[in-house]
């Protein structure tokens, strides 16, 4: 970088017999640690070779021609790197993937059409029949509705555990056990995961660990650092922050061990190919592999070019709106701490919350930017606060610049039973913010707004 | 411990893949689907002149195989090794005998004695890394299929 002059390799003339070992050569772009800012721009994508375009082409075809018969069978015997299909690779949304995977920390990453999809086909890559999940009972609804009902109706075993005892993981660990499951951030109640805790117990049983960072971003938290072995994200979130696309990504840290003897749907001779060992011969690139080669090829769920340049967009500035997003959220909280109408504020980056010292190791940068409250009066004080705000948009969706507010009981966890509810820390005047980046004294005054007419109603009815 | 980032430096990886012709790989299987098969027909293809090691062998992706190093008729560049880690110090002072220019271990295959051993003859040392990984890192294809390259550049058309 310091010598643009400097000859690229391919055009060096002679090479000395034994070449240097590390450290005693200049630092170039191949060795320097480039910085996350530097990353979220650049990581996953050079200029096209054909065309010099400097922003990352949408190639939007489904298919790719061979150059001759023998380059297509390598190509489908997984002997080459080469595009075959958009239903399972195509270049713009292999940029997106190798962007996040490098923000992550992560070998690569696999993106798919949801969230949703990322997970269940993160999932059943190493899953079959009959195995067991253990999982954190506090999660987003869409999360809770597929393990129960969609990995029950598979004949999959599950375990609600509270994600903040790590002995309640150990205890629920059974034969066939095949991954613990949990939220960086607890969706909607704001729990933080001791990730380094409950890896370790994992690891004890040399199960995998795979972690929803959603609500962190790679820019907040990065799982890896601290045991993980699995990510996925809902890129519908922050890594857009736009809400104009439906998408999520599955990044591996390749550190997994598949071919301990608990996985011989990984680690065993693959029949979709002719019984390819994908741990064996891909190594760290195996389980990503099998998700790619086998799952997304046979699930669908593939995510569409379009979106991928769109998710793109938003990542080039996910640094500066996570900075954004956390001031806001912060100030927002200590905004309803202290208002007589709302108790119970779940934000983990308040002085008081339970989680302080699990914020300070995890989320030193800060504690995401959703959480929930409960407004005074119960369901309908929930209902009339979100009567009352005109800039909050009421939707189901969370992490878009433009700040949301939802009513959990009455929408996002309404399949969820009482107890269901409770457990994932949902209670009827629960309501739950997604803080924008907004002028953060128009949120509070419009927030304020809806907290006079709960007021207001509780009056009226006092008086009735 | 190895200090294993010592035999995984980015720029003699580049070096030795751009300017390497032949590579002798030392335990290729015939077996399609051993990885050492996949890396062997993947370097064949990409131009290089793979020599099949392996005693148990005669012929691997259409190229005679040789009992030993010694006994490869033609100057090898790299040799490529899909041994276990103990047969790796006999490899290394095959590979000083031989001249080539570099030893390079698939992952897994670590062995520190052997890795002096090389580097003493003028050998250079790649280790616990898969050179069919590394040819596609740097030749780009590899970032088709959303793995993590780690490169960063700006620069049209890249180091290729």
């Amino acid at each position: 970088m310091t010598d643009a002059k400097q000859p690229s390799v391919s055009k060096k003339p002679a090479v000395s017999r034994s070449l240097p070992a590390t450290g005693s050569s200049p630092e170039t772009e191949e060795t320097r640690a480039f910085g996350f800012e530097t990353r979220q721009l650049h990581a996953g994508q050079r200029p096209d070779p054909n065309t010099g375009a400097r922003a990352v082409p949408i190639f939007q075809t489904t298919s790719y021609v061979f150059e001759d018969p023998e380059s297509a069978a390598a190509y489908f015997n997984l002997q080459e790197y080469g595009n075959t299909y958009s239903r399972i690779m195509n270049p713009t949304v292999a940029v997106f993937e190798e962007r996040v995977a490098n923000l992550e920390g992560g070998c690569g990453a696999v993106a798919f059409s949801s969230g949703i999809a990322a997970q269940a086909a993160a999932l059943f890559t190493m899953l079959q029949t009959g195995d067991h999940v253990v999982s954190s009972s506090a999660l987003y609804g869409g999360t809770v509705n597929q393990f129960k009902h969609f990995l029950g109706k598979m004949n999959v075993g599950l375990t609600w555990v509270d994600p903040d005892d790590p002995d309640a993981w150990r205890g629920a660990v059974r034969p066939n056990t095949k991954a613990f499951f949990a939220e960086t951030i607890g969706n909607p109640g704001g729990n933080v995961l001791d990730i380094q805790a409950v890896s370790s117990v994992a690891h004890e049983h040399d199960i995998p660990l795979i972690v929803d960072n959603t609500f962190a971003t790679p820019y907040l938290c990065r799982p890896f650092e601290w045991g993980a072995d699995i990510v996925i994200h809902s890129a519908t979130k922050f890594i857009g922050g736009h809400g104009t696309s439906i998408g999520g990504i599955v990044v591996d840290s390749g550190t997994f061990n598949w071919s301990n003897g608990r996985f011989p749907v990984v680690s065993g001779p693959s029949p979709a190919y002719h019984g390819l060992m994908f741990h064996e011969t891909f190594g760290t690139y195996g389980y990503l592999m099998k998700l790619r080669a086998e799952t997304l090829r046979d699930l669908g769920g593939a995510l569409s070019p379009f979106n991928a340049f769109l998710f793109l967009q938003g990542l080039e500035t996910l640094s500066l709106r996570m900075q954004r997003h956390v001031e806001n959220a912060a100030a927002v909280a200590e905004f309803l701490a202290a208002h007589e109408l709302a108790s119970n504020v779940t934000y983990a980056g308040l002085p008081t919350s339970k989680y302080r010292s699990l914020v300070e190791k995890y989320l030193p940068r800060g504690a995401g930017a959703v959480f929930s409250f409960d407004c005074a009066g119960g369901r309908a004080g929930g209902q009339e606060l979100i009567r009352g705000m005109t800039l909050w948009s009421h939707l189901a969706n969370v992490g878009d610049a433009k700040s949301l507010i939802i009513h959990p009981a009455s929408t996002t966890h309404r399949q969820l039973s009482d107890d269901e509810l409770r457990a994932a820390g949902v209670r009827p005047g629960t309501v739950r913010l997604s803080v924008g980046t907004e002028s953060v004294d128009d949120l509070t005054w419009d927030l304020e707004k809806g907290l006079k007419r709960v007021a207001g109603r509780a009056r009226g009815a006092a008086g009735s | 411990m190895t200090d294993l980032a010592r035999y995984q430096n980015p720029l003699n990886i580049q070096r030795l893949l751009h300017t390497s012709k032949t590579i002798a790989i030392v335990g290729l299987s015939s077996n399609e689907l051993r990885p050492s098969y996949f890396v062997g027909y993947y370097l064949k293809r990409h131009g290089y002149q793979v020599v099949p090691v392996n005693p148990h062998e005669a012929n691997v992706l259409g190229e005679t195989c040789y009992p030993r190093l010694q006994d490869v008729p033609v100057p090898v560049d790299i040799v490529n090794v899909f041994r276990a880690p103990d047969a790796l110090p006999g490899i290394a002072r095959d590979a000083v005998a031989i001249h080539a220019r570099a030893l390079w271990c698939q992952f897994g295959v670590i062995n520190e004695e052997a890795a002096r051993t090389a580097e003493d003859g003028g050998v250079t040392v790649i280790m616990d890394r898969c050179i069919k990984v590394e040819h596609a890192r740097y030749v780009g294809r590899m970032h088709w299929l959303g793995f993590n390259t780690q490169r960063i550049t700006s620069v049209r058309s890249g180091l290729q």
